[in-house]
């Protein structure tokens, strides 16, 4: 029995699961699985260091307790949310924007969906009933209880069906915005289907309307990437840096599929992201690469799992974080090669740019290699910005801060230059930029 | 005013002591040139004017136009117009070379109150001196010297020289590692920017650089200290004598 569930905060949550049942989305069938789901993390309760996955990422240590549910958002709310999604606007997308946890239809847009593409929200899906849709949608994996706790819990979200051979031009980029002042809970869900044969650029940011400080987004993506159908995903998370950001993405891919994904934390006070990638079908492809760009008290953890389960598949994680002041970075990326999983090629390699003497980075890479025929690899550094280039580059003219900057562009470069669309990587760019002019 | 004063310079270097009252005046228009053995402290001078780090200062002063240099940061001197061409030119790989001369040059521009310069006016200048140079242009979309041959890298520094126009040019062994066309190529460079305001001094080993690049005096170093100035003649009296001479004398 697990003492620390009874705690004041886990009761105060169990007591805050009761009142918000009514708000949920979704009866029988789907209620029971939530039901299931809050047990599961009641029984965990919130993740500690003593949890290995969860080791450098004390959440009941950073985040103590989960905040109640954010209420659904008002005008004023929508209002600022706007404005927030307006200065972060991306040319040339369709945008699907959650303002606290509820689809804001006014902020979005699905006019003149493409053929073969079909958008809802989740709390639709979920209230049609919608059989198989609604399960694959809130689905959980219940040894975690983060993403246990997202499934009991969320609200609303996106679900994307992308048909077979369908090839969208336009990226889709959710935006994730909070617009309260008052601290609370959001808990979002989403769902990527692609068809065999589709294509896909999928953006997804993470955003404080003003004022909006320390608020928890709590989201998941459950992806899957049909027989050679190819994703690609950026994910940029720009919360507010009081704010908690804890995520989780389930790919799998078929047959010959591509997953391209990268991501970029420079926001948020503690983020967790925990990525999970199946190469389920043969010959499939995938690339991860992440930056964080941190500072101050900030806390960013990227957590991969990467599992070959099938032979001929290949996998690359290319991992950067330039870390500030007493901000702590951590990567942890697992490769496992299922015994079947032969001609696997999986290689990761990261690295960290500490920039303060109290800045901390840690990386833990581990290789689970079932398979005898496989090449697979990782390399891990962590160092200080070069003492002789600097000198070179300042004895040009460049004061320290914008040598430096320099230096870090080029140092996180090698992660950006790995995103397919020019206009995402401009983007990619545009966000480092803002945070190396801020610390400047 | 002198533009480059270096007056009993002493300098220590993790506790020991590499220059030992060292003095130095270099006017407008003049071509300086230090000869003397290895370690004699010559690169130490230099990074100390370009206010290299790790350096200590434990007496003496530099004053650039009567202005105390010790007191600026390495890239105020350079937009005050202090070059260094350094001796080892180092490798920055993901910065390309274009982007480093045009923020370098903002930079200092900006520090002394001027405009920015253009993209396309930038590009124009950087153009054309490369091409002065014979500085091939897929060149400065590389990593800055990353990849580059020793000659390639000097090269590169003269073309700096040449971009940022500085009043003083220190060249720390600028012939090493070119070849003979290469030499002959960069020292044009050089002479070109030979000016009645600008001022050189030319660290070198060998007196076939002075052939081209013609000195109005030549020092000698050695053991940290300057033991001997004189006029041109007097490299060619080292080429035949050596330093042994001067070592005693220090
Ligand atoms: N960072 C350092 N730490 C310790 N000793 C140093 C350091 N830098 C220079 N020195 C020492 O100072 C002395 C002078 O070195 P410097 O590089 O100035 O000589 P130099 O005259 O330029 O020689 P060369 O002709 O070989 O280029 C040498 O004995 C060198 O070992
Ligand atoms: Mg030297």
């Amino acid at each position: 029995m697990n003492v620390v569930a009874k705690t004041e905060t886990g009761r105060a949550l169990s007591d805050a699961f009761a009142v918000a049942r009514d708000r949920l989305p979704g009866k029988g069938k789907i209620a029971d699985q939530r039901r299931q789901a809050f047990d599961a993390y009641e029984r965990l309760g919130l993740p500690h260091r003593r949890i290995e996955d969860w080791k450098y990422t004390d959440l009941r240590a950073l985040m103590r307790e989960v905040l109640p549910l954010a209420p659904a958002p008002d005008a004023a709310a929508l209002g600022r949310a706007a404005a927030a999604v307006k200065l972060r606007a991306i040319d040339g997308v369709r945008r699907l924007v959650l303002v606290d946890g509820a689809f804001a239809a006014d902020l979005s847009d699905l006019g003149n969906l493409d053929k073969g593409l079909t958008i809802r929200p989740l709390r639709e899906v979920l209230d049609a009933g919608d059989g198989a849709l609604s399960t694959q949608a809130i689905a959980t994996d219940v040894s975690n209880p983060m993403i246990a706790l997202n499934g009991a819990m969320a609200t609303d979200g996106v679900v994307i069906e992308v048909a077979d051979g369908t090839v969208l031009v336009q990226p889709l980029h959710i935006v994730h915005v909070a617009s309260g002042t008052a601290p609370a809970s959001m808990f979002t869900r989403s769902l990527l289907r692609l068809g065999r044969d589709a294509g896909v650029t999928l953006v997804e940011s993470y955003l404080a309307g003003e004022g909006a400080k320390a608020y928890q987004a709590h989201d998941g993506l459950i992806v899957s990437i049909g027989d050679n159908a190819r994703l690609d995903h950026v994910r940029l998370i720009e919360d507010s840096v009081d704010a908690f950001n804890i995520s989780s993405a389930t790919v799998s891919l078929g047959a010959h599929a591509h997953f391209n994904t990268f991501g970029l934390t420079s926001g948020g006070h503690v983020s967790r992201y925990q990525l999970t990638v199946t190469c389920a079908g043969e010959g499939s492809k995938v690339e991860t690469n992440g930056v964080n760009l941190i500072n101050g008290t900030q806390h960013a953890d990227t957590t991969l799992f990467m599992d070959h389960a099938v032979p001929h598949c290949a996998s690359r994680e290319i991992f950067r974080a330039v870390v500030d002041d007493r901000a702590h970075s951590v990567f942890q990326g697992r490769i496992i090669v299922r015994p079947d999983a032969q001609k696997t090629d999986a290689k990761m390699m990261t690295r960290a740019l500490l920039l303060s003497d109290d800045a901390e980075a840690d990386n833990k890479p581990e290789l689970e290699i079932f398979a005898d025929d496989v090449t697979c690899g990782h390399g891990a550094t962590t160092g200080a910005l070069d003492e002789s280039l600097l000198f070179y580059m300042r004895a040009r003219g460049l004061p320290e801060k914008e040598a430096q900057a320099l230096l870090i562009q080029a140092f996180v470069g090698e992660a950006i230059e790995s995103i397919a669309s020019d206009a995402l990587r401009e983007v990619a760019i545009a966000t480092a930029q803002r945070w190396l002019e801020a610390r400047a | 005013m002198s533009l480059l004063e270096v007056k009993d310079l002493q300098v220590r270097v993790e506790e020991r002591e590499i220059l030992h009252g060292l003095s130095l005046t270099v006017n407008p228009g003049q071509v300086h040139a230090i000869m003397g053995p290895n370690g004699s402290g010559k690169s130490t001078l230099s990074h100390v004017i370009a206010g290299k780090p790790g350096y200590e200062v434990t007496g003496g002063q530099i004053l650039f136009k009567g202005e105390d240099l010790l007191e600026m940061e390495p890239n105020e001197r350079a937009a005050k117009g202090v070059f260094l061409a350094f001796q080892y030119p180092v490798e920055i790989p993901g910065v390309t070379t274009w982007n480093f001369l045009h923020a370098a040059l903002n930079a200092q521009r900006k520090a002394r109150g001027e405009d920015e310069i253009s993209s396309p006016a930038f590009l124009k200048k950087v153009r054309e001196v490369a091409k002065s140079l014979n500085i091939p242009q897929d060149m400065l979309k590389r990593g800055v010297n990353v990849g580059f041959s020793g000659g390639e890298k000097k090269r590169n520094e003269i073309l700096q020289m040449a971009l940022f126009e500085p009043a003083v040019c220190i060249l720390d062994e600028m012939d090493s590692g070119l070849d003979i066309d290469a030499l002959r190529i960069a020292a044009d460079g050089v002479n070109a920017l030979r000016s009645p305001e600008r001022a050189m001094v030319v660290i070198t080993h060998y007196q076939r650089l002075l052939n081209y690049i013609v000195p109005d005096v030549v020092h000698v170093m050695s053991k940290g200290r300057v033991v001997k100035s004189g006029g041109k003649e007097l490299a060619l009296e080292l080429e035949e004598s050596g330093y042994a001479q001067f070592e005693d004398a220090a």
